[in-house]
């Protein structure tokens, strides 16, 4: 039962006023540019991008400033601005084996045609604190070399030459959308990656981590990873024809994993595969084997009842704006239902050990 | 707009965000107050599209909406617009959220979905032009009508069938030039 | 699609392209710069959007829904009937008239002059920026080399 209170108003106003002023922290201390954020938190932008499932770095990096930094905050920002925009339509499917890679990496092949390019990344970096960062510096200029433009094929397509590999058949078919309709249990496929592209990064990693740690035996190696620019085109109908509409940061993760066949398909590798918005190899390897554990129905494996094979467990609580709404709504008043719960526990005692009252009559 | 040298792209919302609040509500009030007489206005499209019909494709379809053009208005121009100012896919009866056409085109209206006990909304609208649309003939009953409210309806009878249907069910917006009255599922019809 | 079959126009599909993504900033200043800034009506007029980026399964199999993207866009006409078109990533709409009204000039005599002043810089930068970019990657690139062990 609800019932309407009023007299929060101007504790609330208030509280919004302090809000800002702790927003902006000592003003003293220059202001944070969203620029800044954009191009030296690129990282959180990205997450917030790919969990806000909106591609939009601008946006993201307003979010995060208006949410000064709490990142499920600032998703919850980019989800609630998603809604308010008209859908122009889909695009065609971006062809990752177009991407202009900054980093492409394979633990499979050594020597897999267009090489073993790191990129960016903090692999090799020691994890000590650099203390240079906390004065400003320059940074000396990256080294060049010569720069290989043509696309980089998959890994994958060659173990598919040796038909040892389950093959990834193209179809035009209109996949599902979980923003227009609502998710049913069985899934398919495509449902499961968008549930999954958009799904906390850490939910994902503990689920992912705990098929490793043998709750679904779905021995992974990551065949290729994949960070880079993907054109994406769209067909334009007053045209009649596609043009490229913008160019976007993805990871894409595809792992090889053992399969001994089962009833129906014979022995060979298989495939789990993880595609996420901006740069987050973390998140792109954490689907990749979520998205094999899920896949024990399609290719007639046994449920050992491992929470990440369950799609309804991981699908339903991977999205942590879901999530974080039903967990905090329970420190809002909850006056009335509280005082129903006293009541009955009061009438419960009063039963059970007898009223004092009743006993003295 | 001069005929000779009107294209698909001329003839749309002027300022699509506020006509298309503005058409919204008139549409939402006429399926709110079954039998109520509506305007719309502010775009003029091919023809044969009504004004009516029109302005309620250009405010309720965008791509995710599949369009069915029921007889004459299965043309190039009707298409070619729609295409340009709504990205709505034209698509056959059976998958259509949205069919126009005159009554006679749209029949028979069983081939349009009525939704399922899950998603009673998973239905067909269905826009009707009609030659003539007054708040004279069928006394229409039920929510959103005070007492009673009378409106020509192209076939009381399918239209009977069609409540009888409810949840499920079609729901019927009649259009007429600029003039706009909806019907519901959910209204009850007798014959005068 | 159903689409009346128009054929593609490659040289128009590859401006929009360029200029869907060329940095804000550098589009407007050379829009600026050129000067030759000709009226126009809208036949639409910019508005803000998202469209739904597919991948791959597999990055070769069936299309799924990854996640959308803020375009905008609008469409213009000359005063003597050529029709523009701008789509452009992102939230900015006087880009997207830029690209719309650029878009209609491509298609008359002023392409030429379109083309030196504004696609022409555009293409450069662009591909600049790549090559820069895949410099940087290819020295990140290991050279693996193999110790010889054992006797022969």
């Amino acid at each position: 039962m609800y019932v309407a209170t009023k007299g929060g108003e101007r504790a609330i106003e208030n509280a919004h006023a302090w809000l800002a002023e702790e927003r902006r922290g000592d003003p003293d201390v220059a202001e944070l540019g969203l620029e800044q954020i954009q191009q030296q938190l690129s990282l959180a932008v990205t997450r917030v991008m790919a969990e806000g499932s909106l591609y939009d770095p601008d946006l993201a990096a307003l979010a995060i400033k208006q949410a000064r930094g709490d990142l499920i905050e600032a998703i919850f920002l980019i989800r609630a601005y998603r809604t308010t925009l008209p859908r122009f339509g889909l695009t065609n499917p971006v062809e990752t084996a177009d991407m202009a890679c900054d980093r492409r990496i394979s633990a499979t092949f050594k020597d897999a045609p267009g090489g073993q390019v790191l990129g960016p990344t903090f692999d090799y970096t020691h994890r000590l604190l650099d203390f240079k960062l906390a004065a400003d510096g320059d940074v000396p200029d990256a080294p060049r070399a010569d720069p290989r433009m043509e696309p980089t094929p998959h890994i994958t397509t060659f173990l598919q030459r040796e038909d040892i590999i389950q093959p990834e058949p193209g179809s035009d078919e209109t996949p599902g959308d979980l923003t227009r309709e609502p998710m049913a249990f069985p899934a398919d496929r495509d449902i499961r990656l968008q549930s999954l592209a958009r799904g906390d990064e850490g939910f994902l990693l503990g689920m992912a981590y705990s098929t490793q740690r043998g709750y679904a035996r779905t021995h992974a190696f990551v065949g290729e990873l994949r960070i880079g620019k993907v054109p994406v085109e769209m067909e334009i109908p007053e045209l009649g024809f596609a043009i490229e509409i913008g160019e976007i940061d993805l990871t894409e993760c595809e792992t090889i994993n053992q399969f001994n066949g089962s009833k129906t398909q014979p022995p060979q590798f298989t495939r789990g595969y993880g595609l996420v918005f901006g740069q987050s190899e973390r998140k792109a390897i954490a689907v990749a084997l979520v998205d094999r554990a899920l896949r024990w129905r399609e290719l007639g494996e046994d449920n050992l009842g491992a929470p990440a094979q369950d799609e309804e467990f991981v699908l339903s609580h991977c999205d942590n704006i879901q999530a974080t709404g039903f967990l905090e709504h329970i420190k809002l008043p909850h006056y009335v239902d509280f005082q129903a719960e006293l009541e009955l526990v009061r009438k419960l005692r009063r039963e059970t050990m007898g009223d004092p009252q009743e006993a003295a009559e | 707009m001069n005929t000779a040298t009107r294209s698909v792209f001329d003839g749309g919302f002027q300022d699509p965000p506020k006509d298309a609040a503005r058409a919204f509500r008139a549409a939402m009030r006429a399926m709110a107050r079954p039998g109520d007489l509506n305007t719309l206005t502010g775009a003029t499209p091919p023809a044969p599209l009504s004004q009516a019909a029109a302005i309620l494709l250009l405010t309720l379809c965008d791509p995710d909406t599949g369009v069915y053009l029921a007889g004459p208005c299965d043309c190039e121009a009707v298409r070619g617009w729609l295409r340009f100012h709504t990205g709505a896919p034209f698509v056959g009866p059976a998958q259509a959220d949205f069919a126009v056409g005159a009554w006679d085109d749209l029949l028979p209206i069983d081939r349009f979905r009525i939704g399922t006990p899950e998603y009673p909304d998973r239905s067909t609208t269905l826009i009707v032009e009609m030659p003539l649309l007054d708040a004279q003939g069928a006394v229409l009953r039920g929510p959103g009508i005070k007492d009673r409210a009378t409106l020509s309806l192209p076939d009381v009878r399918a239209m009977q069938d069609n409540s009888v249907l409810y949840p499920l069910g079609l729901d019927f917006f009649l259009t007429c030039a600029d003039r706009v009255a909806a019907l519901p599922r959910s209204t009850q019809i007798t014959e005068v | 699609m159903e689409n009346p079959g128009e054929p593609v126009d490659p040289a128009r599909k590859t401006w929009m392209s360029l200029l869907a993504t060329a940095p804000g900033a550098r589009l407007l200043q050379l829009w600026q710069a050129y000067g030759g800034q000709p009226d126009f009506n809208w036949l639409r007029p910019p508005e803000i959007g998202g469209v739904m980026v597919r991948g791959r399964m597999g990055g070769t199999g069936a299309p799924f829904n990854l996640g959308e993207m803020t375009v905008t866009r609008c469409s213009v006409v000359l005063n003597d009937g050529t029709v523009g078109h701008g789509y452009v990533q992102g939230r900015d709409k006087p880009r997207a008239q830029a690209a719309a009204v650029i878009d209609a000039l491509m298609q008359t005599s002023a392409a030429p002059a379109v083309r030196r002043a504004i696609l022409e810089p555009l293409t450069t930068a662009r591909q600049a920026s790549r090559q820069d970019r895949a410099a940087k990657a290819a020295a990140t690139k290991v050279e693996f080399f193999t110790m010889v062990r054992g006797e022969d």
